[in-house]
């Protein structure tokens, strides 16, 4: 079931993001255990489960906001279980969080350039890179306004273009389509695979949303319970539904949004 | 009328100082979370280097002024910020008390209970009449002076890196240096800033305020004090809202040392009601919005209860 190397694997070997039979307990509860996730470049793997799975934790383990209580994190063969998120950001992985960072009394744009002169690149490098994400996220026109002043959905698309303003390798993405309207999804895939094959990064997608999940993801990874449930291909994955649908909710298993489970 | 006029212009000139002071002790709170009661102590320094230099040119005397505040900033930057990085406020707080008497004490031992006088440019002191309201040259000096601070500033923070940074910093650290900004390095450079303002503030207070010709070792004691009142009556979560509070301040201390009765020889002429009366005001003003006179909505002072 873990069979999805594609050719483009094996044209990057060593790059990847590797979280390997990694454990975080907190007091006593296992959060995560034993989970080993592999994330190359040019891939979008969506990483799934109930509210409580593990999955943001597994995220804030890859991305050094929390240290494993058993296991080891690589970046392209290196260890960097360790390192901090800055360190980590700086070799080129990046993340979102579900609840906005912005900087609320910065614009729009600062925003993108702050995450983007943080990793060295020059202002007008900064300035260029802020223009560029905007346009791709779609929120150009609100480049100029105050980071408060946007509504939820484009909070959610700044949130993206500030990670993608240090032109990661990885980006590891926390529910970053929450709050988006359903008629923005197909925009949002279109961001997607851009990141994916024009930037060449993996992207780890935590999503709530089975339809977006099972249409831009190549790989899914099932957590539940701090365990690895299920991982493969979407079809693969699907098939398996009947076993995760008790777990993922019955909707589902028809391809809507999932109501998790609390 | 005239008098009114001038009464005016004279507190604008005052709170153009206070503002001055706020925006520096604001600059170093938004990137540290610190409230530098010895900042009127990096005045006092300064101050003194010019008193000490009296008779040197008044360009190498200015010089020398800039140069012993920024050091002396510096210092403290790297001798008691630093090490208590990760200390509470309160604790930063108090450390800038004992800093305050430390440098005060030592300006005691060093140079004795006695004022100095401090001679910068004489000229600027004599009035100029316009319109039959006559002005000090010096007044019309600070407002422009500290028009000019707050364009570099507005730059500054708007148009560079560092300056980006810092504001970054200021609203939220945590997530400013995962992003990769260097906290010492902004934090570095507000100090700096905050020291050259200081500086500023160094050169026109002996030259502005008449009581403020000598200095002593409690020289601008009394202006930090009343600028922090001024700087959380206007709501010190935000640079705006703290250079306002400490230009409100010195309007409203410019206006009622104005109308209050004098009560000594010049140039002590200032009230003996008017601290009663400034801080009677910062008590209507903390009742009627506690969460700061400049500040929109509510949520920032609570936060901090």
């Amino acid at each position: 079931m873990t069979q999805a190397a594609t050719p483009e694997h094996e044209r990057w070997p060593g790059a990847s993001l590797r979280a390997t039979a990694v454990s975080r307990s907190f007091e006593g509860i296992r959060a995560l255990d034993g989970v080993t996730l592999e994330l190359h470049r040019r891939e979008v793997v969506g990483l799934i489960g109930p509210n409580g799975a593990g999955k943001t934790t597994l995220v804030n383990v890859m991305t050094g906001f929390d240290r494993p209580t058993a296991g080891s994190v690589e970046l392209e063969g290196r260890e960097i279980t360790s390192w901090t998120p800055h360190r980590r950001g700086r070799a080129g992985l990046a993340r979102t969080f579900q609840h906005s960072h912005s900087f609320g009394s910065l614009s729009v744009r600062e925003n993108v350039e702050v995450a983007a002169l943080g990793v060295g690149a020059r202002p007008r490098e900064a300035r260029r890179r802020a223009t560029e994400l905007l346009d791709l996220l779609g929120i150009e026109r609100k480049a100029d306004a105050r980071a408060t002043t946007l509504a939820h959905g484009d909070e959610r698309k700044l949130e993206v273009a500030r990670a993608l303003a240090i032109e990661p390798r990885f980006v590891l993405m926390d529910e970053p389509a929450a709050g988006l309207p359903e008629g923005e999804i197909p925009d949002f895939v279109r961001v997607l695979r851009t990141v994916r094959d024009e930037q060449g990064a993996g992207v780890l997608l935590i999503d709530h949303n089975m339809a977006l999940v099972m249409q831009v993801c190549d790989r899914i990874h099932v957590l539940d319970q701090g365990r690895t449930l299920a991982e493969g291909s979407p079809d693969a994955v699907r098939g398996n539904l009947d076993v995760t649908a008790a777990y993922l909710g019955e909707s589902a298993a028809n391809g809507s949004t999932a109501s998790a489970p609390s | 009328m005239t008098d009114d006029v001038q009464t005016l212009v004279d507190a604008v000139a005052l709170g153009s100082i206070y503002a001055l002071m706020a925006v520096g002790i604001g600059l170093v709170f938004g990137v540290l979370r610190l409230v530098n009661f010895a900042y009127g102590q990096l005045i006092m320094a300064g101050a003194y280097a010019l008193a000490l230099t009296n008779d040197q040119p008044v360009l190498l005397s200015i010089a020398l002024c800039f140069a012993v505040v920024l050091a002396l900033s510096l210092a403290l930057e790297l001798a008691a910020f630093r090490p208590l990085r990760r200390a509470s406020p309160t604790t930063m707080l108090v450390a800038t008390f004992a800093i305050s008497y430390l440098l005060q004490s030592i300006a005691l031992v060093k140079f004795g209970a006695i004022g100095k006088i401090v001679v910068v440019v004489p000229k600027l002191s004599e009035p100029v009449t316009i319109g039959g309201v006559h002005i000090r040259w010096i007044t019309i000096m600070t407002i422009i002076v500290a028009v000019l601070v707050f364009a570099a500033l507005m730059v500054l923070l708007t148009k560079t890196t560092i300056g980006l940074h810092m504001r970054a910093a200021s609203i939220d650290p945590a997530t400013a240096r995962l992003l990769g900004v260097r906290a010492n390095a902004v934090i570095t450079a507000a100090v700096l800033v905050s020291g050259v303002i200081a500086a500023i503030v160094a050169v026109i207070l002996p030259m502005a305020v008449p009581e403020r010709l000598l200095v002593g070792p409690d020289f601008a004691l009394r202006e930090t004090i009343i600028v922090l009142v001024g700087v959380v009556v206007g709501g010190i979560d935000r640079l705006l809202s703290a250079t306002l509070g400490g230009f409100t301040m010195g309007v409203a201390v410019g206006l009622l040392s104005g109308y209050l009765p004098s009560s000594g020889a010049w140039p002590f002429t200032s009230s003996v009601y008017l601290d009663s009366a400034v801080f009677m005001l910062v008590i209507i003003v903390l009742l009627i919005r506690p969460e700061g006179l400049f500040v929109r909505g509510r949520h920032a002072a609570l936060e901090r209860v």
